[in-house]
């Protein structure tokens, strides 16, 4: 079964292959559940005039934001931006251009760019700008736009648990956008805390069948929390009593 | 008297019925999860993809890998599950989500609703919001009637760009409860201390007064 390991032992495997220009499609939520070292092998290739397709920009200095220093980011498409200064300026500055997309929009459009769906309608967006010069039609009465799939050179995954095959287990909420972009990228390079071998993942539980993913890396993770906020009332189970 | 922005919560926790599933946006919306009414049970809905979300974590608990949308550390509750981003807009669009309350900039007699760019200032993105008003069956959105110079947020049409078109229902500001009926805000309960004149006043839209206009419990 040896044309079904994924496992590649350096970044600069894990990346080959990525050039100017391309399209990259990165899983992640703020700093939650980011590839944080394919992340940083892009900024040691110095790549340039990228699109990056992810939720958000990292911030200043951590995740997607280590990408802007150097310019290396053509295009941002995001439902939510501008948690660092260095986007910032570089938006205002006419060197960055952003495409900003509703957030569910934003992981059907990665859903359908890896399920080979190359369009599809939502009522999301519809009289405000995001529809504008986008196509309109009618059902049961309501309008809904057209939004185009996206799908991507490569698609940069963070899991918890990968197995040689490329199967992938997410963790809690760094869930998220990963399991879309895995199937959107034309190669799709997973990052994971642990690889095991075939037959440790309960098959039932996996996320990410191992068949959207090329490569697999072990990484280390440093996973920054981006807004620590914690309780300073008694522990509570019911979601009524919550924050 | 204008109510507190707590009192706002309150108010807006007593829609809840038992059983539903609830998204709340940042801000007063967050804070209507402490004034759930006793013997009543809500699940937050957290749009990068948790259902059952929980208080904030204890600094033992603290764990990177469990956020809510607005990127602050979370826990979740007994029962609670945890999804993708895709799963996650599809309850929100397929309209699974009970309510959802939201704040805004200004709200029309047409139900359309702007809350997330104002020109010339820095656009930082909508986020999931414009999903969360397309889809929601029941949208709240909470805020001050007027803004900070007085001016009205309630209007015969909304003046910045949309976040969605005909999609609120429900109003519930420091000083009224609105619905949104047939091209006009149609006031049900005004706070205590609060004269319907002074209402119709800070109202931009036209104003319909409802024939019981009752006095808000808070």
């Amino acid at each position: 079964m040896s044309g079904f390991d994924k496992v590649v032992t350096t970044y600069q495997e894990a990346m080959d292959g990525l050039t100017d220009g391309m399209t990259v499609i990165a899983g992640g939520f703020g700093l939650c559940g980011i590839p944080e070292g394919l992340i940083a092998q892009v900024k040691t290739m110095g790549t340039k005039g990228l699109t990056v397709v992810s939720n958000n920009c990292g911030v200043d200095g951590f995740g997607l934001g280590i990408l802007l220093e150097d310019k290396q980011i053509k295009k941002m498409v995001s439902s939510y931006v501008g948690e660092n200064a260095l986007f910032e300026k570089q938006l205002l500055n006419g060197e960055l251009e952003v495409e900003l997309t509703p957030q569910g929009t934003l992981a059907e459009k990665m859903r359908a760019g890896g399920a080979g769906i190359p369009a599809f309608y939502t009522a999301t967006g519809y009289g405000t700008p995001v529809g504008e010069g986008k196509e309109v039609k009618t059902f049961n009465d309501r309008p809904y736009i057209l939004e185009e799939a996206i799908s991507g050179d490569f698609a940069i995954v963070k899991a918890w648990k990968a197995d040689r095959y490329g199967n992938c287990v997410y963790r809690h909420t760094a869930q998220n956008f990963n399991p879309m972009a895995a199937t959107a990228g034309t190669i799709t390079v997973v990052e994971a805390e642990e690889i095991v071998e075939p037959g440790e993942l309960n098959p039932s539980e996996i996320h990410t069948p191992g068949i959207y993913v090329n490569r697999v890396i072990k990484g280390e993770f440093e996973k920054r929390i981006e807004r620590r906020v914690v309780s300073k009332t008694v522990q509570n189970t019911t979601a009524k009593e919550s924050q | 008297m204008a109510l507190s922005r707590d009192q706002i919560a309150m108010r807006v926790a007593q829609e809840f019925k038992d059983g539903d599933y609830v998204n709340l946006g940042i801000g007063i919306p967050t804070l209507a999860a402490s004034f759930v009414p006793e013997g009543i049970s809500v699940m937050l809905q957290s749009e990068n993809g948790l259902l059952g979300m929980g208080p904030y974590p204890h600094e033992d608990e603290l764990d990177a890998d469990m956020i809510n949308a607005g990127k602050e550390t979370v826990t979740a509750i007994t029962g609670a599950s945890i999804f993708n981003s895709a799963e996650s807009f599809a309850m929100i669009r397929g309209g699974h989500v009970d309510f959802t309350v939201l704040g805004a900039f200004e709200v029309d007699v047409n139900g359309n609703i702007a809350s997330w760019m104002i020109p010339g200032k820095l656009v930082k993105g909508m986020g999931g919001a414009m999903d969360l008003v397309a889809g929601a069956k029941n949208i709240i959105v909470t805020m001050t009637h007027t803004d900070k110079r007085g001016n009205p947020k309630l209007l015969s049409e909304c003046t910045l760009p949309l976040t969605g078109v005909n999609c609120i229902t429900r109003i519930i500001t420091d000083l009224a409860v609105l619905e949104v009926v047939d091209g006009a805000f149609l006031l049900k309960e005004r706070a205590p201390g609060v004269t319907v004149e002074d209402i119709q006043a800070k109202t931009g839209g036209k104003l319909v007064v409802s024939e019981n206009v009752t006095e808000m419990q808070v």
